[in-house]
């Protein structure tokens, strides 16, 4: 039975008919006690009655149902597989076409990006979400360097977030530290966790270096929550100073001899200007993190990182030191995740235990492999969709993380390989080089 | 002498699998490997490499220990591994795989490398933009070696070469082993299971059993001895 409702392969109608057999009389095996079975009250004391009708009607459901899933899912896989049969030549060809919209598609979302708020720049509602949006896009370009790139998964990928934000709680409500001080000492702060994490892990991969990771992230919230004196526990940190423009704080009245940003600019006074302030300083880390994530790639250390991912061992007999690829991986994503956590905090004022959960680690690392494991440019679409879906869904009430769900298994389904799966060579060769082997020839004829 | 491993032990977990290996290999020789599936072929190449490292025993190459020596440092004192199943990077392109057994390497000799490289496997500088994972099983192992060569080894060792290849690209790489070797004096070691071919293009070979060596001699002393013919030559017991 277990091959036929996982069946990897595309069915014939029949054994569609069969597959939705089977799991129709699942649902009739546990619709029995479910629906099927129902105790009222008869007078005072307690009686079963049959709702079968009831039941019927739901077996059927789940019946059609499943057809109507496995039909949908092998129609997918079979245009997928028709697109699959063309010659490699025009596969490079088609890959390189992709590269193109994908950088032009980037440059259409950086424009628009920068666009957003002026358009919006009396809508908070919009510019709160770029804003979320933009900090998992960070995070989602800082996990790519642990995940994407050098290939070890990692569940616990908020604890760095958080790190990064409690840095900058501690340091500006203790110390009185700037947003600017704080930034790298927290980014540092997050990379020495991240090497911390590294070094138990070294020799672990795949699921056991999942677990491991999964359970650090959950020990760094479980501390913040438990050290009240030094976390302030499950209350949190409050009243997290903002970031000034270039010391213009956005207050309403201008302190004492000096300026407020309003009053420095002539302008009147709206709590618009932080947000906008807030949301292009994100976009302006979140771009830096890109510029640095990509720079890396091309050089030696990120095409270790990314060898490393396909393979331990041929990275070790090639003379790679494996020990210090992955603690630079880990340490580079840590620090990323950090500077997050640093504007998470500066953002939002206040910070709790609550906002460091596994769910935030499981929706970044969703955000990187829906994305397509190791694409810039995926990471930004899966992480709008991400962001963007239960917001859409509000209207569905209790209904909308069934949405989100669903939207993320129909895109595994169409897109295994996450919605951006195609990887950018590092080098590239010219376009001279790059000319068919019969054109060669008549060169060398020449 | 290249390379000498003297009474060389090697553990997996609790597993012994070897037991007292003495191998030599001198400068411009091919020295081949031969012996049947679970006797420590690999493993004595591995471990030769430092991943398991010996647990007792001494690795002496080009007259340094490098018995407690780290894998990476290993490689970087001029030993390439070709490993088994080739290892290729698949989803890098051909010229990213090839980069990549540079790592350590002087960049300055990287160009002549490349060109050398080519001039030997055409076919890889026809497809270097192609991802690897995509080439043919026989232009993969092209590849690995290729990618070892990159790093202009002293030794170069080859593990199961000719594994899962078409009989075309068998042929192949053992004449590649020779043109390695003559053209340009490239000492080999060969770990292989195809004892025919093998002991064919060796100077010398090994034969291991159990985690021993129980026979050694030159690739024609071999290639006649009962033993060897029975065992691993005519596909039957004797």
């Amino acid at each position: 039975m277990s091959a036929i409702v996982f069946a990897r392969h595309a069915m014939t109608p029949t054994e569609r008919l069969r597959d939705a057999g089977w799991v129709a009389f699942v649902g009739l095996i546990l619709g029995v006690p479910l629906i099927g079975l129902t105790t009222v009250d008869v007078g005072g004391r307690l009686g079963v009655e049959t709702r079968f009708g009831l039941l019927l009607a739901a077996v059927a459901a789940v019946f059609a149902g499943r057809l109507l899933l496995r039909w949908s899912i092998d129609n997918m896989r079979n245009r997928k597989l028709a697109r699959d049969r063309v010659s490699t030549a025009t596969a490079a060809d088609r890959a390189h076409g992709a590269q193109r919209v994908v950088n032009v598609l980037g440059w259409i979302a950086l424009g628009a990006s920068i666009a957003l708020p002026i358009v919006y720049s009396d809508n908070r509602y919009v510019v709160d979400i770029a804003t979320t949006v933009l900090i998992y896009v960070m995070l989602g370009w800082g996990l790519n360097v642990v995940v994407g790139l050098a290939g070890l998964l990692d569940l616990g990928y908020v604890a760095f977030y958080a790190v990064g934000a409690y840095s900058y709680a501690l340091l500006s409500t203790q110390y009185g530290w700037g947003f600017w001080e704080a930034l790298p000492v927290s980014g540092a702060l997050a990379a020495s966790f991240g090497i911390l994490l590294g070094y138990p892990i070294l020799r672990l991969r795949g699921d056991y270096l999942a677990i491991v990771t999964l359970g650090f992230g959950e020990i760094i919230r479980v501390i913040l929550v438990n050290w009240t004196e030094f976390s302030g526990g499950p209350n949190g940190i409050s009243s997290i100073p903002r970031p000034s423009f270039f010391g213009l704080e956005f207050t309403r009245s201008a302190p004492e001899g000096g300026h407020s940003f309003a009053s420095f600019f002539g302008l009147e006074f709206s709590a618009m200007h932080r947000l906008i302030f807030l949301y292009y300083l994100i976009l302006v880390l979140a771009l830096l993190t890109h510029a640095f994530v990509s720079r890396l790639r091309k050089l030696p250390v990120g095409r270790a990182w990314e060898a490393l991912r396909e393979d331990e061992i041929a990275c070790k007999a090639m003379g790679m030191n494996t020990t210090n690829i992955k603690l630079s991986a880990f340490a580079i994503g840590a620090m990323l995740g950090g500077f997050a956590g640093v504007f998470f905090a500066a953002r939002q004022g206040f910070i709790s235990p609550e906002s460091f959960t596994f769910t935030e680690s499981a929706i970044i690392l969703a955000i990187v492999v829906l994305g397509g494991m190791g694409s810039q440019m995926g990471v930004v679409l899966a992480a709008t969709l991400l962001v963007l879906i239960p917001e859409f869904g509000r209207n569905f009430a209790e209904y909308r993380m069934l949405l989100f769900g669903a939207a993320m298994v129909l895109i595994m389904v169409w897109k295994p390989g996450g919605l951006l799966s195609h990887r950018e060579p590092t080098v590239r060769l010219k376009p001279l080089q790059r000319s068919k082997p019969a054109a060669a020839g008549t060169e060398v004829a020449q | 002498m290249m390379l000498t491993m003297e009474g060389v032990h090697a553990h997996y977990g609790h597993i012994h699998a070897l037991r007292g290996i003495d191998v030599e290999v001198q400068v411009g020789e091919i020295v081949t490997l031969i012996g049947a599936n679970g006797a420590g072929k690999s493993t004595l190449m591995m471990s030769l490499f430092g991943n398991p490292k010996a647990s007792a025993g001494r690795i002496v190459f080009d007259g340094e220990d490098i018995t407690r020596v780290h894998t990476h440092e290993i490689a970087r004192r001029g030993i390439a591994l070709v490993p088994e199943g080739r290892r290729i990077f698949p989803r890098m392109t051909v010229i990213e795989n090839l980069q990549m057994g540079t790592a350590h390497a002087d960049p300055a000799n990287y160009d002549a490398d490349i060109a050398r490289v080519f001039a030997m496997f055409p076919i890889l500088d026809e497809r270097k933009s192609q991802r690897a994972g995509t080439l043919s099983g026989g232009e993969q192992q092209m590849l690995a070696i290729g990618r070892a060569l990159m790093s202009r080894p002293k030794l170069l060792l080859l593990d199961e070469p000719s594994l899962g290849l078409a009989p075309i690209y068998i042929r192949k790489v053992f004449q590649i082993i020779r043109e390695l070797n003559r053209d340009h004096g490239m000492t080999i070691l060969l770990v292989e299971q195809n004892a025919n071919q093998a002991l064919r293009v060796a100077d010398r070979g090994y034969v291991l059993q159990h985690g021993e060596i129980t026979l050694a001699g030159t690739g024609a002393e071999l290639l006649a001895s009962p033993e060897v013919r029975a065992a691993y030559l005519e596909g039957g017991h004797a």
